[in-house]
């Protein structure tokens, strides 16, 4: 077992892990993070999308003991500070962005990556951003209004 | 789909790096991880040793040196894919890039670790492999450098030895007037391709064909050069008509099998239209 100490959504935390254990059972399990969903498991899906050091990965790509001495954003991350829905999953809520939910998380960790770049995306952009996240329910073209609404709603913000 | 267990060694230095491999028995090397780890959880994979080689900061990082652009083996392929230096001095290489995986694998997915996992269908050895790049390797007994061209000996095997480590590969920079190609047919985009074809031209004042580089991934063990079609095309202008004419030339180079993406035959006729069109992508 190892000590991992790492920083997610800007608290510092620490458990233990066996080295095989993934970062996304990392945070599920030891750090009772539970919104990053747990999809394929070998890096086609996209549902458990973190950002890592300010870039999206697969957390389930990732062992834990990796992470040690990064700093880690899941969808809890996305919430305002009193807990309450921040844009982006106001705006999933507002354009019917998601159906079943099981994809919601990676969707909008991957919007966030792309709306830290910009908050005027095209299409095109919006579209690569969230090609390595499966949807099974929607057919995308919700997801990609809620991303363009949630970029409406920042840019208008600041 | 858990990996087994395995010790980890989070390698601080190349040193240390090639100290742990030299010293342990079945270790893997972990870069990027974006084909390891799910081999691990699938148990296909199963290292008594996990050698990190993702904190050593001396091995990423692009350089222009001596003619070549030389790439860290841990440089990620989104770094890659951004650099300006990769666009303007390997045009090919940049091209190839575009095709890879999602913005979240080619955020940890690394050059060097694509180049040694060596998949028949991946992009980057099929771009090193048209370029004929160099590859670093060290061990701890010493360094050497092996081409492309003679890295792979099958499917994701290759000639680098238990003991040895990738540390850049050495893309090397063209001058004058360069047009690159890069056709692919994959069931989506950023999957494997199910054949693939880069060429890389450098044309006179004249338009004439004055150096030629083009190679075929997908349908073959390991990518494979096709130095007919590149002699076909030196010399000459191109045009539909001889873009046409010597892409057959493709064709016996190759040694396409079959297997659930593809039949062998589709796989050799996709690879002579790829090729053809790969051309005049780069004439354009």
């Amino acid at each position: 077992m190892s000590m991992i100490k790492l920083t997610v959504n800007g608290v510092a935390r620490s458990a233990s892990a066996e080295p095989r254990m993934s970062l996304l059972d990392f945070l599920r399990e030891n750090l009772g993070l539970n919104a990053t969903h747990m999809g394929c498991e070998h890096g086609v899906c996209g549902a458990c999308s973190v950002i890592l050091d300010g870039a999206p990965v697969r957390s389930c790509l990732l062992f834990a003991v990796q992470a040690d001495g990064h700093a880690i954003t899941t969808a809890e991350g996305l919430r305002k500070d009193d807990g309450t829905p921040g844009v982006i999953m106001d705006s999933f809520m507002e354009a019917h962005g998601l159906q079943c939910g099981y994809c919601t998380p990676g969707m909008m960790i991957a919007a966030h990556a792309l709306l830290e770049q910009t908050t005027s995306p095209s299409d095109d952009e919006i579209h690569e951003a969230i090609g390595g996240n499966l949807c099974r329910c929607t057919g995308y073209a919700q997801i990609v209004e809620a991303i363009r609404l949630a970029g409406r709603r920042m840019k208008d913000a600041s | 789909m858990k990996a087994a267990s395995f010790d980890y060694i989070r390698a601080t230095s190349l040193d240390h790096a090639l100290s742990a491999l030299a010293e342990s028995e079945d270790a893997i090397i972990l870069a990027g991880g974006q084909t390891l780890v799910p081999m691990m959880a699938m148990r296909l994979a199963r290292p008594a040793t996990l050698i990190d080689l993702n904190e050593i900061s001396e091995l990423a990082g692009i350089t222009n040196r001596d003619g070549y652009l030389s790439i860290g083996t841990m440089t990620r392929q989104a770094a890659a894919l951004a650099s300006t230096e990769v666009n303007a001095q390997t045009p090919l290489l940049a091209k190839a890039l575009s095709f890879v995986g999602h913005t979240q694998t080619r955020n940890r997915g690394t050059v060097g670790g694509s180049i040694a996992h060596g998949d028949p269908s991946a992009e980057i050895p099929l771009a090193a492999i048209a370029l004929n790049a160099e590859i670093g390797l060290a061990s701890r007994t010493g360094t050497r450098t092996v081409t492309a061209r003679d890295f792979y000996t099958g499917p994701l095997s290759s000639v680098r030895r238990t003991d040895e480590c990738l540390t850049e590969i050495r893309f090397p920079i063209w001058s004058g007037t360069v047009g690159v190609g890069f056709q692919e047919i994959s069931p989506r985009h950023g999957d494997f391709a199910i054949v693939a074809v880069a060429a890389q031209l450098e044309f006179g004042a004249d338009k004439v064909c004055r150096r030629a580089s083009i190679a075929v991934g997908g349908a073959s063990a390991n990518p494979v050069h096709a130095a007919e079609v590149e002699a076909a095309l030196v010399g000459k202008r191109i045009d539909p008509r001889l873009a046409n004419e010597v892409s057959r030339a493709v064709d016996p180079i190759l040694s396409p099998t079959d297997d659930l993406h593809a039949t062998a035959a589709y796989r050799r006729r996709v690879a002579r239209v790829l090729t053809e069109r790969a051309i005049l992508e780069a004439a354009a």
